[in-house]
């Protein structure tokens, strides 16, 4: 049996040579992000501003109108009211009411009693949070994903160089940037679960980036004299292969979920899906690159090529287009 | 790469066996795991309730309140217990505003009597000082100020006891499945699985429940009611249904001396509440009652007055009836509100998230079928791409996949809607450890390398990545169970789980299979 093969046996891609062209790319798509979220801003959920969301969902298709009147009857302030996912299940977004801490529950109460009254085969999930609640939300919320961010780096700092770990920082904030950026384009809800996803994100983005930092080290220790860029190129070429297998086989997994996944979920996986690509992109073209401008060479690691893989690539120092 | 102990075979197998076996009953329906045999592993996977249904409350204490009582407690001991001392004291101009309580002692001799009396009614709060303040000012004039200490140590204790009765009031039976859990200093989280309608559950939780009986002053004429003015020693309290009435300060008998507390019928049929005092309350209220025949009484909830009925005769069995314009429901909930006791807090719902059942079993339905896709898309895609390591690295897959449910089985952590996309993510990583070695493997061989030495460098090598790259999701699942709430938490722990339980299949069992493939077929080559 022929067995798929991605990349190519003897693939040697000159990865470097891009690698301005991908740097300057990458600076304006996040510039660009960052500016998109200052100017248009996220479209922030109920989590993180207080209010409430109700979905109702009817046994026919929704009489949004009907629903629209009942609300607006109620004097409760304005409520957008849209389809979600399905003609059957429509959404009530609503602000903060004034009053206090408890208000955004009682609103929601209301409105929940008089739908039910008029329709009897009506649905609820009701997400109700007080003003406190959600900047408490939002506050926890970027401090986990800066820590992460934090503590990764700092752990690379101390598996490889500090090199490796402003790399992994840089190439973090780059992907965070960029699925903020992509929420703030596409207005689609930013709540809860998108943070998990962008932490999700912080963590896989690093899986790529972890995995060829590893490959630049061993090669580091391995074909001491080379240069660093056509060292990078080895790298990135030997662990290509991997870097495809891996993506497409997360990414299959996430379609699956994409396209047949439950609705609510679909702000998590879209975020992952997205984070999964720009990860391989960055790994190869933002954490790589910034070894080169940080200075990285075969003596960053001298210290320690005393024992372990290094005695054995001193074995077989090579020219890197060896046997492939 | 050949010599894989029998020890490790069996210890690996054995692993497998527990996390397959832990698996199992979340397969099947709940109805019939019930009836398999005691010795068979029963244990389900906890749904979340965004998966099962259910209601979510996030519960704050208003602290502010808190330190008012404890104010007007104070006060109110200070009074009473002022004047019973011997001689007593006579006290003037009491004041409770800037959160500390001043008084006058109006002879100047009495002060130091006053200030020892004070200091009985204070308390060591903790290990640190006292909890409250007692000093003197101007000669005459003394301050009582709660000291925070103080206030911490009441707020952990009303936190406590509010925690007990939310438990008591939400589920009376012990039959539900309700997580009632303090959360911070001033928070509670009630969680109800299967409740859809928290409208009762909140009505329940919404009011103090603090029950009174208190004798009605008479003296006080209409004018000065309706002012809302009262003589000496009383106070004017509002009706149910409108006006108000003045009653003595003094409380005949309180909640706190109640047994029990039922929904029951009046003469007419009416649905209404009978309560039960304990020994004290019984004597106490037969005491007042006998020496105030034919004069009213008020029924006070929470400061609101019920009913004030004349006393017609002596009340002595220590048993009450409570009349009001209930229903059956209301009288219900006034019953379980008075059983489990008075909340010695005002809660206010902060965070509600409820989601219908029915909703819950479609996510679940979308969520597991998205999951098998996702599991056979990525197992097709390893069998085409590394042919019979592609077979161990699903084995490893699936045990994998099955490792997580039996393991959130196991400590009963709960399946949410994002730990269904935990999961999925986890499938489509799980398979990046074997990917890292299946592609060393080629490469060695490329290299030149034999086909064992090959595998064996491939699992040596690829093991230092395996190691660091599952660190840093490590790093940031902790993190998020951290920091997170609700959903994210959920995310979180099947993500651990799954690291951990990945890298086993991923690395041990597919080392294990690989080795005991080799050593029968001694390959001399390999297609991967």
């Amino acid at each position: 049996m022929r067995l798929l093969k991605l990349v190519p046996d003897n693939t040697n891609f000159d990865f470097m040579r891009w690698r301005n062209v991908a740097l300057v790319l990458s600076i304006i798509v996040t510039v660009a992000s960052i500016a998109l979220v200052a100017v248009r801003g996220l479209n922030l959920g109920v989590d993180f501003v207080g209010g409430q969301m109700i979905n109702v969902t009817f046994s026919r298709t929704a009489p949004i109108e009907e629903v629209r009147e009942t609300v607006e009857g109620l004097n409760v302030g304005d409520a957008s009211i849209q389809e979600f996912g399905d003609p059957k299940t429509i959404t009530i977004r609503m602000g903060l009411p004034d009053g206090g801490d408890d208000a955004a529950a009682k609103v929601a109460t209301r409105v929940r009693e008089a739908i039910a009254a008029k329709h009897p085969d009506a649905k609820f999930t009701v997400d109700s949070v007080s003003g406190k609640v959600s900047n408490e939300l939002y506050r926890s919320g970027a401090i986990s994903v800066a820590l992460a961010m934090l503590g990764i780096a700092i752990y690379i700092w101390f598996r490889f160089e500090w090199q490796f770990g402003v790399g992994a920082l840089v190439t973090l904030f780059h992907d965070v940037c960029m699925t903020i950026g992509f929420f703030s384009l596409t207005q689609l809800e930013f709540n809860l679960n998108v943070v998990a996803a962008i932490l999700t994100i912080v963590g896989y983005s690093l899986n790529d980036t972890v995995v060829i930092y590893d490959r630049i080290r061993e090669d580091l220790r391995k074909y001491r004299k080379m240069e660093i860029v056509p060292l990078l190129n080895v790298s990135l070429n030997e662990t290509l292969s991997r870097t495809m297998v891996t993506s497409l086989s997360i990414m299959f997994a996430l379609l699956a979920l994409l396209l047949i996944g439950p609705q609510v979920i679909f702000g998590l996986t879209i975020a992952i899906f997205l984070g999964i690509f720009v990860g391989t992109y960055s790994s190869i073209y933002i954490s790589s690159p910034i070894l080169v401008w940080l200075g990285v060479s075969g003596d960053s690691f001298l210290p320690k090529t005393s024992t372990g893989s290094a005695a054995k690539g001193g074995e077989r120092v090579a020219t890197p287009n060896e046997g492939y | 790469m050949l010599d894989f102990p029998r020890w490790k075979v069996w210890g690996i197998s054995l692993i497998c066996l527990i996390g397959v076996l832990l698996a199992v009953p979340s397969l099947f329906p709940a109805e019939q795991v019930a009836k398999w045999p005691k010795w068979v592993p029963s244990a389900q996977i906890n749904l979340g309730l965004d998966l099962a249904g259910g209601s979510h409350l996030l519960l704050e204490a208003d602290t502010s309140g808190l330190a008012k009582q404890r104010l007007e407690q104070m006060e109110e001991r200070l009074r009473v217990g002022l004047r019973r001392e011997s001689p007593p004291i006579d006290i003037g101009e009491i004041s409770t505003a800037d959160n500390k309580l001043t008084f006058m002692v109006r002879n100047p001799a009495q002060v130091d009597a006053a200030v020892e009396f004070a200091r009985t009614q204070t308390q060591p709060a903790g290990l640190g000082p006292r909890d409250w303040n007692v000093d003197v000012l101007d000669q005459n004039r003394i301050v009582m100020t709660p000291t925070q200490a103080g206030l911490d140590q009441a707020l952990t204790q009303a936190m406590d006891t509010a925690r007990e009765v939310v438990y008591n009031r939400v589920d009376p039976d012990g039959t539900k499945e309700v997580t009632v859990i303090r959360q911070g200093d001033t928070r509670i989280l009630v969680q109800v699985p299967g409740l859809e309608d928290p409208e009762a559950l909140k009505t329940l939780l919404g009011k103090t429940a603090r029950l009174e009986f208190k004798l009605v002053d008479q003296t006080a004429s209409p004018e000065q009611v309706a002012q809302g003015r009262a003589p000496v020693g009383s106070q004017v309290l509002p009706m149910q249904g409108g006006g108000a009435i003045a009653v003595k300060r003094r409380a005949i008998v309180t909640g706190d001396q109640l047994i029990d507390a039922k929904q029951s019928y009046d003469q007419n049929n009416q649905p209404g509440v009978s309560i039960t005092f304990d020994s004290t309350g019984a004597k106490a209220f037969g005491r007042v009652t006998r020496e105030n025949v034919n004069k009213p009484f008020a029924i006070i909830l929470d400061n609101v007055v019920l009913s004030a009925p004349n006393i017609n005769e002596p009340i002595l069995g220590g048993q009450a009836q409570i009349m009001g314009s209930y229903t059956v429901q209301t009288a219900n909930e006034l019953a379980v509100q008075l059983r489990s006791g008075k909340l010695p807090v005002e809660l206010r719902v902060i965070e509600e998230r409820t989601i219908g059942p029915e909703l819950g079993k479609e996510s679940i339905k979308w969520g597991g079928i998205a999951a098998g896709v996702a599991t056979l898309a990525v197992i097709l895609f390893m069998l085409i791409t590394y042919g019979r390591f592609g077979v161990y690295a699903t084995i490893g897959l699936i045990l994998n996949a099955l490792f997580i449910l039996g393991i959130l089985a196991l400590f009963g952590a709960s399946l949410t809607l994002p730990g269904i996309a935990g999961f999925v993510l986890t499938i489509g990583a799980a398979v990046d450890a074997n990917v890292l070695i299946n592609e060393r493997i080629r490469e060695e061989q490329r290299r030149g390398r034999r086909v064992l030495d090959a595998i064996e460098a491939g699992y040596r090598e690829a093991s230092t990545a395996i190691f660091d790259a599952n660190i840093t999701n490590v790093i940031a699942a902790v993190l998020m169970f951290y920091f997170g709430s609700g959903p994210i938490r959920g995310f979180a722990v099947v993500l651990m789980i799954g690291i951990v339980t990945s890298v086993f299949s991923a690395v041990n069992i597919t080392r294990m299979l690989v080795a005991l493939w080799a050593r029968r077929a001694r390959p001399r080559e390999l297609h991967i």
